[in-house]
């Protein structure tokens, strides 16, 4: 047993995510105990790569690659814990989007990336996306955290629009709501009263974990 | 045109190959497109157009290139040519668009206002080796819905120089295209006379959003030159290979130029862009990065063998600060832009991801860009033949400065840098403190700014350009502009 562990937690090393995928499926098909496959061999692979990333030995291919194959493993074995299990194991769920009017979203992507690398389920709504829309979105996938990205200061008020309109439908306080991108800073969040700002993707994880749990 | 130094990146065999790849790419792969009326434009010219991707055939492509001119003629705001884009011809403006200034004699970044980019405009107009101006930074005293339009009012009130810039959104085309029309007189007149660049910018991997397609009709409709500007980032937004991303960046411009052309042939258009590696450490875009260089140098090769006139964001630096890497980055960028080919460098003034602007720094790299601009010219052939007289000359005067030929030469053999750079002789034991370089700029910044003799807009238009931004104010909820400075 140790031995399959061993492998899946490999294969989210080496950012193989036909591997990760091959080895679910095996854990499944040979009636593993999923959550123990999950934590000492998947997630085991994550922390190794973040470790790796945090000291210098990887770059973000590495990372991003290892997060895939996480991801994908994950997609098979998600579905299959028992509700009490997912407690345990699942952190939270944020929504995620580049706000409208704005097409940056290589930073966006990235945090979306680490999210459900670190464990979160990440719904990413992709870039110029409609304050209704990302309400709509965490209302749907029922998230704890709603995350919006927006690189140009033009855009940006799109952020401090969704903290209004949950405000205006007195859903304020059903969500956490960070923001980001590179005109954004801590002041800003805390003019447009979001729960949270962080400047890079790692941070962003942190400040998740901080703010939603998992951590 | 003679002895010009340049950087040859690839032979004329492999720029062609490249140039048919990112044709094949337009064919086969096709751009999507995120606006109806631009798709209909573009399928009404017999382009194939399937769930709005545009397939671009080699005859739509070719066609494209031969109606763009290979030279674009730019005037300021007093009617005066002064870029020639196109050939070997080099020109410097600064980096556009900032959210952040590092403000003279401060050294710390904030927030701009209008007083900054006021500024900035009225210190560009003082140093020759700008030949263009740019809407360098948003100022942050105006709602950010009209920010756009705006910056081209401040930049046209406070510089007679050309101006680089771009909308931010898709009612920001008529206003700007408005107060264009009425400092160079009308539509005929600006269409004639083009004062401003606007920057259209393309998504990577091959992707025109609404906005900037929509752009480039409108420019080229109005006869104002669209300054096609892709950013494909290697390895985050395009191949990681250099050549791969080189490719794509090719296919972005080809496909910017089929849209302009389509709308008007003939319209001017600038194969340009903001290719850059990506630190896969930092996540980060690098302007100062070696590879950034490379990318920018060869397309700008690319350019000049279809007969483009050429564009890069370049003479820039990633530094926080003005300090050494600025300097560094900052140089080394602009000669090999120089040496590539580049007609029109933006950049200048920025650090910091081109999130950052520093008149500061902008003082410093109109040194580079004149040192750079030295460098291209070259060696001239100057009494060639006739050393050995002048030697000869020379060794029975025991000197040359004294000779006729250095008297009538060394002016123009040598460029005098400004004052900021450091030409004195090093005093021994002499009290070394950091930053010397950064307060000679900031005087230098101080000084200019008060002596500087700028023209003022013309009373009339001064007026008339004043009542539309109101009126854009008005629409955006607020009566009056901020006070701006004499
Ligand atoms: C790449 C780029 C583009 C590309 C975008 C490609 C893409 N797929 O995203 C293209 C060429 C399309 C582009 C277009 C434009 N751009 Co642009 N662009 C940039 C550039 C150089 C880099 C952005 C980037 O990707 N950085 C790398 C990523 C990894 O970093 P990041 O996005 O900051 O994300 C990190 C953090 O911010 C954080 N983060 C991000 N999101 C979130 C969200 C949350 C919740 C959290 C916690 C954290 C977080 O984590 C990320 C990872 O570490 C910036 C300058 C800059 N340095 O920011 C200009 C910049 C943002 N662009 C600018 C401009 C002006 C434009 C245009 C308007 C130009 C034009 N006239 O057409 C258009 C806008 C089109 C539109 N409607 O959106 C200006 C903005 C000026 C302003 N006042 O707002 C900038 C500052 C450059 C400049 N000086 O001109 N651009």
């Amino acid at each position: 047993m140790l031995q399959f562990y061993e492998k899946c937690k490999k294969a989210v090393i080496e950012g193989d995510s036909d591997l990760a995928l091959k080895l679910a499926t095996e854990a499944i098909d040979k009636n593993k105990p999923v959550l123990d496959v999950i934590e000492k061999g998947f997630v085991k692979g994550i922390e190794e790569v973040g470790r790796l990333w945090e000291d210098g030995t990887f770059f973000l291919p590495e990372l991003v690659m290892g997060a895939e194959a996480i991801k994908k493993a994950l997609s098979l074995l998600n579905p299959i814990l028992s509700d009490q299990q997912t407690k345990g194991f699942k952190k939270g769920k944020v929504v995620i989007g580049t706000v409208e009017g704005d097409v940056h979203d290589i930073g966006k992507t990235l945090v979306a990336t680490m999210l459900s690398a670190s464990g979160f389920e990440v719904y990413d709504l992709g870039f110029d996306v409609g304050v209704d829309s990302f309400i709509e979105g965490a209302d749907k996938w029922g998230v704890n955290c709603i995350a919006s990205s927006a690189l140009l200061t033009t855009t940006m008020q799109k952020q401090r629009g969704i903290i209004e309109k949950l405000k205006e439908r007195g859903i304020r306080n059903k969500y956490t709501v960070i923001v980001g991108g590179a005109p954004c800073s801590r002041k800003w969040a805390d003019e447009i009263g979001a729960d949270g700002y962080a400047k890079d993707a790692v941070s962003a994880v942190t400040l998740v974990g901080k703010l939603i749990g998992g951590d | 045109m003679q002895n010009i130094p340049q950087i040859s990146w690839f032979e004329e065999g492999k720029l062609e190959s490249i140039v048919k790849e990112a044709i094949n790419i337009l064919s086969s792969t096709g751009v999507y497109i995120d606006s109806k009326d631009v798709l209909s434009l573009v399928g009404e010219a017999g382009i194939r157009i399937a769930n709005s991707r545009a397939f671009m055939s080699e005859e739509a492509v070719r066609n494209a290139i031969g109606s763009a001119p290979d030279r674009i003629t730019i005037y300021n705001r007093f009617g005066n040519s002064v870029m020639d884009i196109g050939g070997w011809n080099l020109y410097f403006n600064p980096g556009s668009s900032a959210v952040q200034i590092l403000r003279y004699g401060e050294g710390k970044t904030t927030t701009p206002v209008s007083r900054d980019l006021a500024q900035f405009a009225r210190l560009t107009d003082s140093l020759i080796g700008y030949d263009a101006q740019s809407t360098a930074l948003v100022p942050g005293d105006i709602p950010e819905t009209i920010a756009d339009r705006y910056r081209l009012y401040l930049a046209l009130i406070y510089s007679g120089k050309p101006v680089v810039t771009g909308t931010f959104g898709l009612d920001g085309f008529e206003p700007m295209s408005e107060m264009l029309r009425v400092v160079t007189g009308g539509e005929k007149e600006l269409r004639a006379r083009p004062i401003a660049i606007f920057d259209c910018c393309p998504k990577s991997p091959l992707f025109w959003s609404e906005l900037a397609a929509r752009n480039l009709v409108d420019c080229a409709k109005a006869g104002i030159p669209a300054q096609i500007v892709p950013m494909p980032l290697a390895g985050a937004t395009s191949p990681v290979t250099l050549i791969g991303t080189i490719t794509q960046h090719c296919a972005e411009n080809l496909s910017g130029i089929v849209i302009n052309q389509l709308a008007m042939p003939g319209a001017p258009v600038i194969y340009g862009g903001s290719p850059a590696c990506f630190d896969m450490r930092k996540a980060t875009t690098p302007m100062g990065a070696v590879e950034t260089q490379m990318i920018n140098g060869a397309g700008a090769q690319i350019a000049k063998h279809l007969g483009l006139p050429s564009h890069a964001y370049m003479a820039l630096s990633d530094s926080k600060t003005v300090d050494y890497q600025a300097g560094m980055e900052t140089s080394m960028s602009a000669l090999v832009a120089a040496l590539s080919g580049v007609n029109n460098v933006s950049g200048p003034g920025m650090h910091n991801f081109q999130t950052c602007q520093s008149m500061e720094k902008l003082v410093l790299d109109h040194e580079v860009c004149m040192m750079a601009r030295r460098f291209r010219e070259g060696i001239k052939f100057r009494e060639a033949g006739h050393s050995k007289e002048i030697i000869q000359e020379g060794i029975k005067k025991k000197q040359f400065l004294s000779l006729k030929s250095t008297l009538k030469w060394y002016r123009e053999e040598t460029y005098f840098p400004d004052a900021v750079i450091d030409r004195d002789i090093g005093e021994k034991g002499a009290d070394l403190s950091e930053g010397e370089i950064l307060k000679r700029a900031s005087d230098r910044v101080a000084e200019l700014l008060v002596s500087h003799n700028f023209v003022t807009l013309e009373a009339g238009k001064s007026e008339a350009i004043e009542e539309i931004m109101l009126r854009e104010a008005k629409k955006a909820g607020i009566g009056k502009l901020p006070e701006l400075p004499e």
